[in-house]
């Protein structure tokens, strides 16, 4: 029963990870009805930034948030002028190809400038280690849980009750209808973008903090597109939801699956992967999606 | 697109012939005849590049039926091509089956393992299916993996090299025949089979799906076969891959490879055989440079040595896609038939 719980809990701290990667998704896909595949590049970046930031430069916790979301606010906006704004009303395609574009540039400038090893900065955060009984809570699930209820909450209200929040529904759902009400599609795009970003250098920093940052860090990226397909790709409440399911669900098939495997098992590394398959053959829209009707 | 002043098509076959002209033809044959005499004037060093640009041709051309001609996406290409090589691997490896059978049997196996993960694009299209590619290629990677008393897992599998009617095709040379000689035939059929009926539902069926089910194609059907064709030549460049390096292992397959395939076929340009050709050639040969240019950089720059080389592939290949997407998004092809259509009215090339 211990070991149960015991994966549960490491579960819900994976589970945490991946919604905040799935939330920063959601985003852009929300406004601008693009797929996002460099997200996981965002939270790499953030995590290095993150450590540059403290260690080298050795300033406070605060100045560093201040910092790093400024890198990402300037990032969001020259990724979206530069790479996204050509290919407004270009096909599906076009768009993927362009963010996985991205995700290899931003890994080859974070190997050439950070040269791809591992850097951590432990301590610096507060840690939040709780102890139940037998089962320890690692600060990665708790302050994983609050930031990404927080972001959540945050963004629940913003895409409900600002104009520019509004705006950026009503773009997700139809272009044409948005610019002809006189909405800046543009500023909207703009928008989605830095937030993104900002989403994932926050989530960077903080995974930097507990677990430290490397280079397949990114992959966190591709294995959150479960959790977003499983949640429903428009659903912010989804990802998160989704993101625990699966977090837990993956750490405890791989705890009691990987001892009867041959080769040693390795489920949790395709276990997310399984998932996609299944939630796409029974359930395309995901639990909270919107189901999309298609009209010739 | 026309043709040059005095060409005129008189019958249906000759509207439908690949080749009009017989200037058409003589360019053909000299290219053939310069392919295959490449190996009396060219260094083993450009001999490796050409035949990894023949096994990328074929594996792009299959992507190409059936992303560029279908438009359903795959990002899980490597994977495919790892179901062959595999297949190939331990048919001749641990069977003792001659290359000839095994060959086929690789491709086949590719195009049961494209059909089982082509299912999901009955329900689904656009970012959904390329998700389960992408899941299609981590699930193939960890089954080599898993299986493994008979893949060799992370060990890896020795291969033998091919040989077929008594000619083993051990030196580089020998190879770059076998290579040009299946990539030639794979261009043959690629550009034969989109001008079929069942490529001609394909291109209805990338244009609009809905449309096409309406018109009576059979949307199940077709995009199962699209799977299948496209899979089978990711099979015998997989094959054709493990039997060079005379050895299996999943780090042949990378999923990044995967993405360079889609990369090669933006490059070149979708739903065009050519374009196929030109971005496997465009793209392969840019790793090269990047392998020529990154110890000059490194030696320039010293401070960031170590990483350069590394990161430079990366930035490289990622900035060249970017590009092409914003600036040339119907790729290498249509520059080219434009220049064409320049120099065909030349100098009084004053056409829109």
């Amino acid at each position: 029963m211990t070991f149960f719980l015991q994966l549960v809990v490491t579960g819900l701290a994976l589970g945490m990870v991946y919604a905040l990667v799935a939330i920063g998704f959601v985003i852009i896909l929300k406004c601008s009805d693009a797929f996002n595949i460099a997200q996981g590049h965002f939270v790499l970046l953030g995590g290095y930034l993150g450590y540059t930031f403290l260690v080298p430069f050795g300033l406070p916790i605060w100045a560093t948030l201040v910092m790093a979301v400024g890198a990402a606010i300037i990032m969001g906006l020259l990724i979206e002028r530069l790479a996204l704004r050509p290919l407004v009303g270009q096909p599906v395609l076009a768009v993927i190809m362009m963010t996985i574009a991205l995700a290899t540039v931003l890994e080859g400038l974070v190997t050439l400038i950070w040269g791809g090893e591992y850097k951590a900065y432990h301590g610096v955060l507060p840690t939040l280690a709780l102890k139940l009984g037998e089962i320890s809570i690692p600060s990665e699930t708790s302050i994983g849980l609050i930031v990404s209820l927080v972001a959540v909450a945050i963004l629940m209200l913003f895409f409900r009750y600002t104009k520019i929040g509004l705006a950026m529904r009503a773009t997700a759902e139809d272009l044409q209808v948005v610019q002809s009400v006189g909405i800046r599609v543009t500023t909207v795009y703009a928008v989605s973008w830095v937030i993104a970003c900002v989403v994932g250098v926050i989530g960077g920093i903080l995974l930097g903090g507990v677990s430290g940052v490397m280079t397949p860090l990114a992959e966190v990226g591709l294995k959150a597109f479960a959790v977003v397909l499983l949640g429903g790709v428009n659903s912010i409440g989804g990802a998160i939801v989704a993101g625990i399911i699966l977090g837990v669900l993956e750490n405890i098939a791989a705890g009691y699956l990987d001892p009867l495997l041959p080769a040693g098992g390795g489920l949790a590394h395709v276990f997310p992967f399984i998932v996609i398959i299944i939630v796409l053959i029974f359930r395309p829209y995901g639990l909270f999606g919107l189901v999309r009707i298609e009209r010739i | 697109m026309g043709l040059r002043s005095g060409t005129f098509q008189e019958s249906y076959a000759q509207d439908m012939a690949i080749f009009h002209t017989r200037l058409d033809w003589g360019i053909l044959f000299a290219f053939f005849i310069f392919l295959f005499t490449c190996p009396l004037f060219f260094s083993d060093r450009i001999l490796t590049i050409m035949t990894m640009i023949g096994i990328a041709i074929i594996s792009v051309h299959g992507l190409n039926i059936l992303t560029g001609y279908c438009g359903q996406i795959s990002i899980g290409h490597a994977g495919f091509m790892a179901v062959g090589a595999y297949t190939s691997a331990i048919l001749t490896a641990k069977l003792g089956w001659p290359f000839w059978a095994a060959l086929p049997s690789a491709a086949l196996a590719a195009g049961m393992a494209g059909l089982i993960f082509g299912l999901p694009s009955l329900k689904i299209k656009g970012f959904y299916l390329i998700m389960a590619t992408i899941a299609a290629h981590f699930i193939i990677v960890w089954f080599i993996f898993q299986l493994y008393g008979l893949t060799g897992g992370a060990d890896g599998l020795a291969v033998p090299r091919p040989e077929i009617a008594g000619i083993v095709f051990k030196s580089k040379r020998s190879y770059f025949y076998l290579v040009m000689a299946t990539a030639c035939l794979a261009t043959f059929t690629a550009q034969n089979i989109v001008r079929t009926r069942a490529g001609r539902a394909f291109v209805a069926i990338r244009d609009n799906d809905l449309a096409a089910e309406v018109m009576g194609i059979n949307l199940w059907s077709y995009k199962l076969q699209a799977f299948f064709i496209g899979c089978v030549y990711a099979g015998v460049a997989g094959s054709l891959l493990v039997h060079y390096y005379a050895f299996a292992s999943a780090d042949l397959f990378p999923f990044w490879d995967s993405v360079w395939y889609l990369g090669m076929l933006i490059v070149g340009g979708m739903g065009s055989t050519a374009g196929a050709i030109f971005g496997a050639v465009s793209l392969k040969l840019l790793d090269e440079l990047v392998t020529i240019v990154g110890p000059m950089l490194a030696a320039i720059f010293p401070a960031v040595a170590a990483q350069a080389a590394a990161s430079l592939g990366l930035i490289a290949r990622g900035l060249v896609i970017i590009l092409f997407l914003i600036f040339e998004p119907r790729g290498l092809a249509h520059r080219w038939e434009m220049i064409k259509a320049y120099f065909r009215l030349w100098p009084f090339s004053h056409q829109e």
